[in-house]
């Protein structure tokens, strides 16, 4: 057996339509560590895992796990799939029972093994629970404890932490490496949170079907040693700096973080200058998983890197009474369970809002409540000073809607879908054929007018989505978790161009769950049990929950204090 | 077969059925509806068939005609003033036929030497099964009256031979003792189709499939556990159309109960296999419900002998009914139903039964890999 416990060769896979899932990947994976498979969405790690489980067979290549084909090592392995792989209808207790069953666990041995995982996942008291009833973070440490029941030696789990309160995703990575502690269990962990390629022993970096890079965090970011650094810049500015220090020579990557720019300077390039880029206190800043990543992407890919866009048109200069969006006493009941509980705040015009919290927070709720989808039980929501109560579809006409799932028509051509788009935003004639030419002028997509939507990168189908969303130039705009999932550098390209918008005067409300999305935010409402537990700006919330021992809090250590303080029961 | 495995399997199985009703519902609900419309409903019997008459002419009509044709539950008699009143009633579909009595009918009868005396029946042909229906009762009640006039002038009409009928099997000519037993077959090919194709699509469109793939549990523990769980609901369904047949719609059982049972296990068995085989292949519960209406409903009304005789049906369609299990399982449940337990006819039919339950079993073993490609 070599001491592996597993091994990949030239592996590839190819979906029966023909497209590629993953190419030529060798990689080893090693007993008693966690191996991080990390990348964005498609990048080809569900595909991975699955080939590891045995469920698919490579269409080239090899995969041996414990030395032998997966099929064979089923006994051994535990799996968690990305999507809730349990029984909804039975209780956490049945869940674990049946796992136990299906490994052949008696006596003893069983009792022991199931009581300390409830324990462990600290899902004792509701063992007599539906887990269709369970909230998001305790399904996954259900799935996790069903698929730790049987001590595998390799434990895969695909996208744990997807949708998951900051809180309980840090749980489970407790629990897996308390686990793992003093055994030789390995784990294979996939994800698209690149913060958590850091945790891991050994990274496998994928995009797009291909190996990017394979190797420690710590190796993977030396090279960075040197070349990152952050500097204050005034609130103000924020957007605005991040153009200006692209502009200057050597600057590879660009971020904003609260009140703080961050800069990846290319190798070779001088320390910048920190008045030159309209900021103050320029300091050396440890690298980032995210920092090797798009040095990566642009080292394979240069004319990937965000360029320069043409400012939008300015609107919203219509009566510019009072805020574009507010909501006072919103509360949204469903039978006995209150989704949205007396959530009030206000939007100014041009500003970005962000609603950030867990799956099953209460966002989508407010947002359909916004949207004039779902009528409130309680409460005012004015959008561009419309009551949606009385005039919701006048109010909608001024909103464009950008969902998180591509909800575009894939087998149309991304001519037909904007033409589509904009005939039902009610445009006709010349008009609609200038907003479909501006669209496709602006969002880059006129090399591919005739080519099927469904057919498209990610990235592209997201140029698309915000086309679409655009067409009618609606005052407000709504994002649903626009940019989870996606690769660093098309996030940054996303939020470039919602910077702008903003800057144009148009008002935007984005929903997340995904920390790195808030940071693009003005204010931020963290939401968390159907309550809006504090509404600030992205350096203040950082701000609030600074110590001594934490200087330098990530907006996630913000959210977790936050909602602990305020939002506890 | 790892004992262990099965046994949490089938109660994750039975579990699941008593939290989600429905499981409950396709197998007590939708048979009971199915039951209740087609049996009420579809009935092959003639009761109140109108029929207009009238006497050309407008001549008198014998009383005791009039008497003898108003006894027969199966007719109506509603007397015409005129033939173009009558002939108007049977063109708008009022009535479904006329009997014309010629103007001298009652004068010709009274006198043997004018003889025959004359009457035509007109009947509207547009379903031929009513027509033929119709036309004997009327006969029949023509017959009966016929012969009580002859008695009464103590003539004889006719002489020699007679022709004495018996219905066998089914004494009172019930259709529905005929079709409900068929309709059984028809409630429990959907049922145990539907239960088990909507059960396996859902456990793929929840994912749930695939931790189940990814367990150690085999592809046998896997197919059996579901099997032998909705095996039970299954005969549960069986038992409570059986009893509905015997108390609502007063169809004898005439055979054992056991015959009954080992028949029904025998389809039941074939149609899991086959909701099994659909949702397999479909792995998305609205697609297995489709292709699970379509391959049960057609067959089991029109290729399985429950209401269309397979012995008149032309010789190449006769052969296409032996690849439906219903056929056999109709074929079945009659003799059981109404004859009783007559092995020599029963054979044949649960060795029927039987393979296609085996081929249905391997069949859905063949198609459920262990992998998601």
């Amino acid at each position: 057996m070599s001491g592996l416990l597993a091994r990949l060769e030239g592996l590839g896979y190819e979906f029966a339509d023909g497209t590629t899932a993953l190419d030529g990947l060798s990689a080893e994976i090693r007993p008693g560590v966690i191996t991080g498979v990390v990348g964005p969405d498609a990048a080809g790690k569900t595909t991975l895992l699955r080939l590891l489980a045995g469920l698919l067979r490579p269409t080239r290549g090899r995969v041996e796990v414990l030395g032998g084909a997966p099929e064979a090592a089923h006994a051994a392995t535990g799996y968690m799939p990305q999507r809730f792989g349990l029984y909804e209808d039975l209780t956490v207790g049945e869940n674990l029972a049946l796992f136990a069953d299906l490994h052949n666990l008696t006596g003893a041995v069983r009792d022991e093994r199931v009581a300390m995982l409830l324990e462990f996942t600290t899902l004792k008291p509701f063992t007599g629970r539906n887990a269709g009833k369970l909230s998001g973070g305790m399904k996954q440490k259900l799935g996790l404890a069903c698929a730790l029941l049987s001590k595998p030696k390799i434990l895969l789990l695909d996208e744990p932490s997807v949708g998951v309160d900051p809180a309980s995703r840090r749980e489970l990575w407790r629990i897996v490496e308390r686990m793992m502690a003093g055994g030789d269990m390995g784990v294979v962990w996939a994800t698209s949170y690149l913060d958590e390629a850091e945790r891991c022993a050994h990274v496998l970096l994928l995009h797009e079907g291909k190996l990017l890079a394979e190797s420690a965090p710590g190796a993977f970011l030396a090279p960075l040693a040197g070349r990152v650094f952050r500097l204050d810049v005034a609130a103000t500015e924020r957007r605005h700096a991040v153009g200006r220090a692209k502009a200057q020579g050597g600057v590879l990557d660009a971020l904003v973080e609260g009140d703080a720019l961050r800069l990846v300077m290319a190798p070779g390039a001088p320390v910048p200058e920190a008045a030159l880029l309209g900021g103050a206190n320029l300091r050396a800043a440890p690298p980032r998983f995210e920092d090797g990543f798009v040095a990566a992407l642009l080292q394979k890919a240069p004319e990937l890197a965000v360029g320069e866009l043409a400012p939008e048109p300015r609107r919203g200069a219509r009566a510019a009474d009072g805020p574009a969006i507010e909501v006072v006493g919103l509360t949204r009941r469903f039978g006995a369970f209150v989704a949205v509980d007396d959530v009030s705040f206000a939007i100014q015009r041009g500003e970005i809002f962000g609603l950030l919290g867990p799956n099953g927070a209460g966002k989508s709720t407010i947002f359909r409540m916004l949207c004039g989808l779902l009528r409130p039980s309680a409460g005012l929501a004015r959008v561009a000073g419309r009551d949606l109560l009385r005039a919701a579809s006048q109010a909608r006409a001024r909103l464009g809607y950008m969902a998180q799932k591509f909800s575009l028509y894939g087998e149309l051509s991304v001519r037909r879908n904007l033409e589509f788009f904009a005939g039902a935003y009610g445009l006709r004639g010349a008009a609609r054929a200038a907003a479909i030419a501006r669209a496709l002028r602006n969002f880059e997509l006129e090399s591919m007018t005739g080519t099927a939507a469904g057919a498209l990168p990610l990235g592209v189908k997201q140029r698309l989505s915000l086309a679409c969303a655009l067409l009618h130039e609606p005052d407000i705009l709504f994002l649903d978790e626009p940019t989870s999932g996606v690769d660093p550098l098309t996030r940054r390209a996303f939020w470039t161009r919602i910077g702008a918008l903003a800057d144009a005067g148009v008002t935007v409300l984005v929903t997340s769950h995904f920390m790195d999305e808030a940071e693009y935010c003005d204010r931020l409402a963290i939401v968390n049990a159907g309550q809006v537990v504090v509404v600030d700006t992205p350096a203040a919330l950082r701000a609030r929950v600074k110590t001594a021992d934490k200087p330098e809090p990530t907006l996630e250590d913000a959210f977790i204090a936050l909602t602990r303080r305020e939002g506890a029961p | 077969m790892n004992r262990q495995r099965l046994r949490g399997l089938i109660r994750k199985e039975a579990l699941q059925i008593l939290r989600d009703p429905s499981s409950l519902l396709i197998a007590f609900l939708l048979p009971f509806i199915l039951l209740i419309i087609n049996g009420f409903g579809l009935s092959l019997d003639a009761h109140h068939m109108k029929l207009a008459a009238y006497v050309e002419g407008g001549g008198d009509v014998t009383s005791s005609l009039t008497e003898a044709l108003g006894a027969t539950p199966y007719l109506e008699v509603y007397w015409a003033p005129s033939g173009q009143a009558a002939r108007a009633a049977l063109d708008a579909g009022e009535v479904r036929g006329v009997l014309v009595l010629r103007q001298d009918f009652a004068a010709r009868l009274a006198r043997p030497a004018r003889w025959p005396a004359r009457a035509q029946l007109a009947v509207s042909a547009t379903d031929p099964n009513t027509a033929a229906l119709m036309a004997g009762y009327v006969e029949g009640a023509f017959g009966v009256w016929l012969s009580d006039v002859g008695t009464e002038r103590a003539l004889s009409v006719s002489g020699g031979a007679e022709l004495e009928p018996r219905f066998w099997y089914n004494p009172e000519l019930r259709s529905a003792n005929f079709i409900v037993p068929g309709v059984i077959a028809l409630v429990m090919s959907m049922t145990g189709t539907l239960l088990t194709a909507l059960i396996v699509a859902r456990e793929w469109e929840r994912g749930t499939m695939e931790s189940m793939l990814a367990s150690p549990a085999s592809m046998r523990e896997l197919v059996g556990a579901k099997l032998i769980t909705y095996f039970g609901l299954g005969m549960g369904s069986m038992a409570m159309s059986v009893l509905i047949t015997i108390f609502v719609f007063g169809v004898p059982l005439r055979g054992g109960v056991l015959a009954l049972c080992f028949t029904a296990a025998l389809f039941l068995v074939f149609t899991l296999a086959q909701g099994l085989f659909i949702s397999t292949l479909a792995r998305n519960q609205f697609v297995a419900a489709q292709v699970a209406f379509l391959t049960t409903m057609m067959p089991a009304i029109m290729l399985s002998g429950m209401l269309f005789d397979i012995a008149s049906m032309p010789g190449w369609l006769r052969a296409l009914t032996y690849l439906f299990p219903a056929r056999y399982f109709v074929a079945a449940l009659q003799t059981i139903f109404l004859a009783g337990d007559v092995w020599p006819v029963l054979w044949p039919n649960l060795a029927g039964l039987a393979m296609a339950g085996l081929i249905g079993v391997v069949a859905t073993l063949r198609v459920t890999r262990r992998r998601l490609d």
